[in-house]
């Protein structure tokens, strides 16, 4: 092939200049998603970090006249997201109490009988789940607890339509945590008599907490922003509430109540930038963990 | 146990509306609370949740392409990829209903002023603001994909004198074809099910949208708006929109995760 001929420079030209405008293209298209990003940022700190004073993770929220008070005189809305973040805390919780034994049992399972019909369904049953749109969670556990079990809007129908969320991450981080482990670790333990039950209490799972930690805590922070099923489950409460059985709120909740009310609409960023940080601060442990004591073999 | 629990319960929480419909549930376009004439029909909240889903899927393509192309054949390694990476995270980790606050206080206002739509709200809104939700679904299963095309298939291509974009057209596309199309399968399931940011943002019309600016619904949020008071025939129904939904989104989901076996297999 003779280079010079102008025809075939032209052609390679050609080439050359669509190589370099895809790539262009490409790299301005994958950094545009970066301004929304920005943005979101960008209004909650904004408008939110006037919102965060002590107060705010300590007192309830304020009722609607109290906020209309307060505008008139050009204050700051008193109270603050202390409902929201006891709730959050209490329903979060009971759904990892729920998920987490749950999730280990069947990481568990899927690890050690990792081939046959029923680890296969299993399996195929995990994927679902992870699947499943929240909202209909929040039906599930709206026809589960709150019909039957609590006869009203509770925090407990809240944790538990928040557990069958988290469920899938923590099955999934387990078994591919346990799967990475060396099997001569097992068959020592197992060699020297310890009973199988204690290998995997007390050898295979210690080996693999980090990983599975980093699923729980990924799980964790998947489900704390969660809205839609607590609607239809835990449905919102202006006080501190400790009592399962009864309805409760949460922050995200409380985003969605100042949201429809719109005096109270200057409290959003405040709560919206609070729930933002406990999820960037959950994600940044989890990669923290999973850094520090990464599996290594 | 659970799944068969969970569709057994939506299942048997809507046998009275199909009693009561029979499947022109699905294809009635007529919602209808009011009562003694109570109907009730999914059609527009089927077409509503539709509609803005590929709509959604439309806008997030290119980038979340581009994305995937970025992490899995330019830049694997490097400041760039892990700034862009831990940048995906995060727009993974905002919860939805900040999502909506921000569609409802940033992009509403840039529509209206544009004057696509007097309100702002509508399908065109809500599938803006989905399409950047689930940018990081997309992009992060379509860059593993992308990454796992075999290097000595695309030295080959390279060796013969390819440039990098022919290559990513004649060797990685046809290659990783397959699970990029999975990746985008299994962000519109996420794009239908999702709830918060489009009741925010869609309108909350029960009509059948005619065009890409009208208001609609989707079936999560009218389930969203509507259960709290619902009751009788009326949260049967939604019980049966549940069903419908967990339908859609399983068998989209099967189908993705099947054409990933496919691929890794």
């Amino acid at each position: 092939m003779n280079i010079t001929n102008p025809i075939s420079s032209q052609k390679l030209k050609w080439r050359i200049f669509n190589d370099k405008l895809f790539s262009i293209v490409m790299i301005t298209f994958a950094f545009i998603s970066a301004i929304p990003l920005l943005s979101i940022l960008y209004q909650l700190v904004k408008k939110g970090y006037k919102q965060i004073r002590l107060s705010f993770f300590t007192e309830v929220a304020p009722d609607t006249m109290e906020a209309i008070m307060a505008k008139a005189n050009h204050e700051i809305i008193p109270g603050g997201i202390a409902n929201g973040i006891v709730g959050t805390i209490i329903i979060v919780g009971m759904a990892s109490l729920i998920a987490i034994p749950l999730g280990l049992i069947t990481g568990i399972y899927l690890s050690e009988a990792s081939k046959g019909k029923m680890t296969n369904m299993v399996r195929f049953v995990v994927d679902m789940l992870q699947g499943i749109p929240s909202i209909v969670l929040g039906v599930i556990a709206y026809i589960w607890i709150v019909k039957p079990v609590t006869s009203g809007f509770s925090a407990l129908a809240g944790s538990v339509a928040l557990s069958i969320m988290m469920l899938p991450s923590i099955v999934r981080s387990t078994e591919e945590t346990l799967k990475m482990i060396p099997s001569t670790l097992k068959e020592a333990a197992l060699s020297l008599g310890v009973p199988y039950y204690k290998t995997v209490l007390k050898v295979l799972l210690p080996t693999g907490m980090s990983g599975i930690s980093t699923g729980i805590i990924l799980g964790i922070s998947r489900i704390a922003g969660e809205t839609a099923p607590l609607m239809l489950t835990a449905l919102g409460s202006s006080a501190i509430n400790l009592d399962i059985t009864q309805p409760s709120s949460a922050i995200p909740l409380l985003v969605w109540e100042f949201y429809n009310d719109p005096n109270l609409i200057d409290l959003i960023w405040g709560a919206s930038l609070v729930l933002l940080l406990i999820i960037f601060l959950l994600n940044l442990l989890a990669k923290a963990i999973s850094k520090k004591w990464k599996v290594q073999y | 146990m659970m799944a068969v629990g969970i569709l057994a319960t939506l299942i048997v929480g809507s046998i009275p509306t199909f009693k009561e419909f029979g499947f022109g549930f699905i294809f009635s376009s007529d919602w209808n609370p009011t009562e003694g004439r109570e109907s009730y029909g999914a059609l527009p909240f089927i077409i509503g949740t539709i509609a803005t889903s590929i709509l959604a899927l439309a806008f997030t393509f290119p980038f979340a392409f581009s994305i995937a192309l970025f992490l899995g054949e330019y830049y694997k390694k490097g400041r760039m990829s892990s700034i862009l990476k831990s940048m995906i995270d995060l727009l993974a980790g905002i919860p939805s209903v900040v999502y909506g606050l921000w569609g409802f206080y940033t992009i509403k206002p840039i529509i209206v002023e544009l004057g696509l739509n007097a309100q702002g709200f509508g399908i065109f809104t809500s599938a803006f603001v989905l399409a950047i939700m689930i940018i990081p679904y997309a992009s992060s299963i379509s860059a593993e994909v992308i990454n796992m095309v075999p290097s000595n298939l695309k030295e080959a291509a390279y060796s013969l004198g390819a440039t990098r974009f022919e290559v990513v057209k004649n060797v990685i596309i046809p290659n990783a074809g397959s699970g990029i199309f999975a990746g985008f399968i299994l962000a519109f399931g996420r794009a239908i099910g999702e709830t918060m940011a489009v009741t925010m943002l869609i309108g909350n019309s029960n009509k059948i949208p005619t065009n890409l600016f009208d208001l609609g619904n989707t079936m999560a949020s009218l389930i969203a708006n509507q259960f709290g008071e619902a009751e009788g025939l009326k949260y049967t129904s939604l019980v049966a929109m549940g069903l419908l939904l967990f339908v859609i989104t399983g068998i989209l989901n099967l189908i993705g995760k099947m054409v990933m076996r496919k691929f890794t297999a």
